[in-house]
């Protein structure tokens, strides 16, 4: 395992940029160099410099910290948009796979299609046209846009492990097929969902990115990558750096996240290694 | 043939009824009645009455929902809530921007993957192949809008060679709409370009290892030859799919991109009505691109079916 850690090309750096941007977030929770809700209009639109390492906005605050508690924003968006992806989409897919070809199977696989209809974007639209824009139902957009994808992932895996020979011996013991699902099937699609994971994460973080720069994200006062974005285009031949390094964060930690999935999988299942594309 | 292709008529049309309900349902059962948002606070309740008539808010859910899907299979998409024009009308205007450029994004991302992806592949494992892998990471990762905002800031704002945003109108002729377009549509396509081409070069690859290659090598041919007369078509099937995908993709990213560059499309429609809550407008223009994703997809597979006639049985 340490040794394919260190071999692979794309593992190291992936892992690398996405833990600089992990504990970013973190050590946003406890402090951050300055305070953002704090103006200072005296030192607004300031270039890089040693006091602000990334310069300052059109309203003086520190980009540096901004992008800090940008990271926490977009990583927790992505985060729990992935986890309910898995959590509602893997036993979708467990159960669909179980009864193969049955009515619940194909009611499962039929709302799959339909929800694959909708690209994000187009469901986060709907959802702030009904109940406004904001950082929980652009988790809830691009949530349920992750449930087919698990689903889909998961049962097709599924599938190809209930011809197994050992899945035939827990038939026989009289294990039913829920518990199979959950003792045998499971354990052996984790590494997928894993990988799977990683790269929805780096999806969910462009989608994120994408809805704020929109509007249809994270209001203020909470820091966002995608509306500091937004917030710097009318200022960008004033202040390039405003646009610079949100976009810079956004790019490397999206880069981090999908070396790492392309790297994980190598270890994980070298069955995939040449199917990614 | 005809069997299959029936059967994927009727879940088609069974698609685009559940979704056209699933769209009725989240935009219409909201709180909040656009009639009293028209006339404001002081309207009479007998106003009121009357423009919810008007406006065909009146009767049951399930009579408002045949009324207003009824509508759309003849062409009929209601009224704007605060334009009061037909909403057909405002989407036909709009989609005048969005489709042509989601089409040239489409035209430009296979003009860069096919040969990329293509020259990738003929020469795997070289210093080429390893920095066309090594661009497309970057393309994959890179947040198209903010690519849009650095390439008005250098080829916009400092060289001058394009207009930072806006739309002409093709009234100023093609050559002065399809330069407004190009800068947005360079930003659409380099994601989908990027994925595309490394479709383009793991499927050559795999069809690259086919025994019916090496046959073709072991009759005299050359590698180019055998690359170009057997390889690339049979490379083609994934290649395909994929950019039927994208098609969505590029529909629903050129909300995003529009709003970089002003273009007055479907995106800027959909954000105006979301802040006036003229749902009548939102609804329609979800629907109208949920349709196109499902159209394309159909189209698709039927190719798929006719290139591929192993597809037909396996369903």
């Amino acid at each position: 395992m340490m040794g394919a850690f260190l071999h692979s090309r794309t593992l190291l750096p992936g892992a690398v940029l996405t833990l600089v941007f992990t504990f970013a977030a973190l050590i946003s929770l406890v402090w951050v160099p300055y305070d953002i809700t704090v103006l200072d209009i005296a030192n607004r639109m300031k270039s890089p410099n040693w006091t602000h390492p990334f310069g300052t906005d059109q309203f003086g605050r520190d980009i540096l910290s901004m992008i800090m508690e940008g990271a926490r924003t977009s990583i927790a968006v992505a985060l729990v948009a992935v986890g309910i992806g898995m959590i509602i989409g893997v036993p979708l897919g467990l159960a669909a796979a179980a009864r193969k070809g049955g009515l619940l199977d194909e009611v499962i696989m039929r709302a799959n299609d339909l929800v694959f209809a909708f690209p994000s974007l187009l469901i986060a639209v709907m959802i702030t046209a009904v109940f406004g824009a904001s950082a929980l139902n652009a988790i809830i957009a691009i949530g349920i846009f992750n449930i087919p994808v698990f689903a889909r992932l998961t049962r097709g895996a599924a599938l190809s492990l209930w011809n197994r020979e050992y899945i035939l011996a827990a038939r026989v013991a009289g294990k039913g097929p829920a518990r199979i699902s959950l003792e045998h099937i499971l354990p052996n699609v984790a590494n997928l969902l894993i990988v799977q994971g990683t790269i929805q994460f780096s999806l969910g973080i462009l989608a994120e990115a994408g809805l704020s720069y929109v509007g249809l994200g994270a209001q203020p006062p909470i820091a966002s990558w995608g509306r500091m974005l937004a917030d710097s285009q009318t200022m960008i031949s004033l202040a390039p750096h405003l646009a610079l390094f949100p976009g810079l964060a956004i790019l490397l930690t999206v880069l981090g996240l999908n070396l790492l999935g392309d790297g994980l999988r190598d270890i994980l299942d070298p069955r995939l290694r040449r199917a990614r594309t | 043939m005809l069997q299959y292709f029936l059967k994927r008529l009727l879940s088609l049309g069974l698609s685009l009824v559940a979704a056209s309900v699933v769209i009725f349902l989240a935009l219409e059962v909201v709180p909040g009645d656009p009639a009293a948002y028209m006339l404001g606070l002081n309207a009479q309740e007998d106003t009121l009455a009357a423009l919810r008539e008007e406006l065909g808010l009146g009767g049951s859910i399930a009579e408002r929902y045949f009324s207003w899907a009824g509508g759309l299979l003849t062409g009929d998409f209601g009224t704007s809530y605060t334009y009061r024009t037909p909403v057909a009308g405002m989407i036909a205007d709009r989609l005048w921007v969005s489709l042509p450029l989601a089409l040239y994004a489409l035209t430009v991302s296979t003009l860069i993957a096919f040969p990329a992806g293509i020259w990738a592949a003929s020469r795997r494992g070289s210093g080429a192949d390893a920095s066309v892998m090594g661009v497309t990471q970057l393309g994959i990762a890179i947040p198209n809008f903010w690519f849009a905002m650095l390439m008005v800031l250098v080829l916009a704002i400092q060289l001058r060679w394009f207009s930072a945003g806006g739309f002409p109108g093709w009234e100023a002729g093609f050559l002065a709409g399809m330069k407004a377009l190009t800068l947005p549509a360079i930003a659409l396509a380099l994601p989908q370009a990027s994925i595309l081409t490394r479709v383009m070069r793991s499927s050559l690859l795999d069809t690259l290892g086919e025994d019916f290659i090496r046959t073709a090598r072991a009759k005299g041919l050359t590698r180019s030859q055998a690359l170009w007369r057997h390889a690339v078509r049979n490379a083609l099937i994934p290649v395909l799919t994929i950019l039927g995908l994208q098609f969505s993709f590029l529909l629903a990213g050129a909300i995003i991109i529009e709003n970089v560059f002003f273009l007055p499309g479907l995106g800027r429609l959909v954000f105006q009505s979301i802040s006036a809550r003229d749902l009548i407008v939102v609804e329609s223009v979800v629907m109208l691109l949920v349709f196109a994703v499902i159209m394309v997809n159909f189209a698709v597979d039927m190719a798929y079916a006719w290139v591929d006639p192993r597809l037909r049985r396996r369903r």
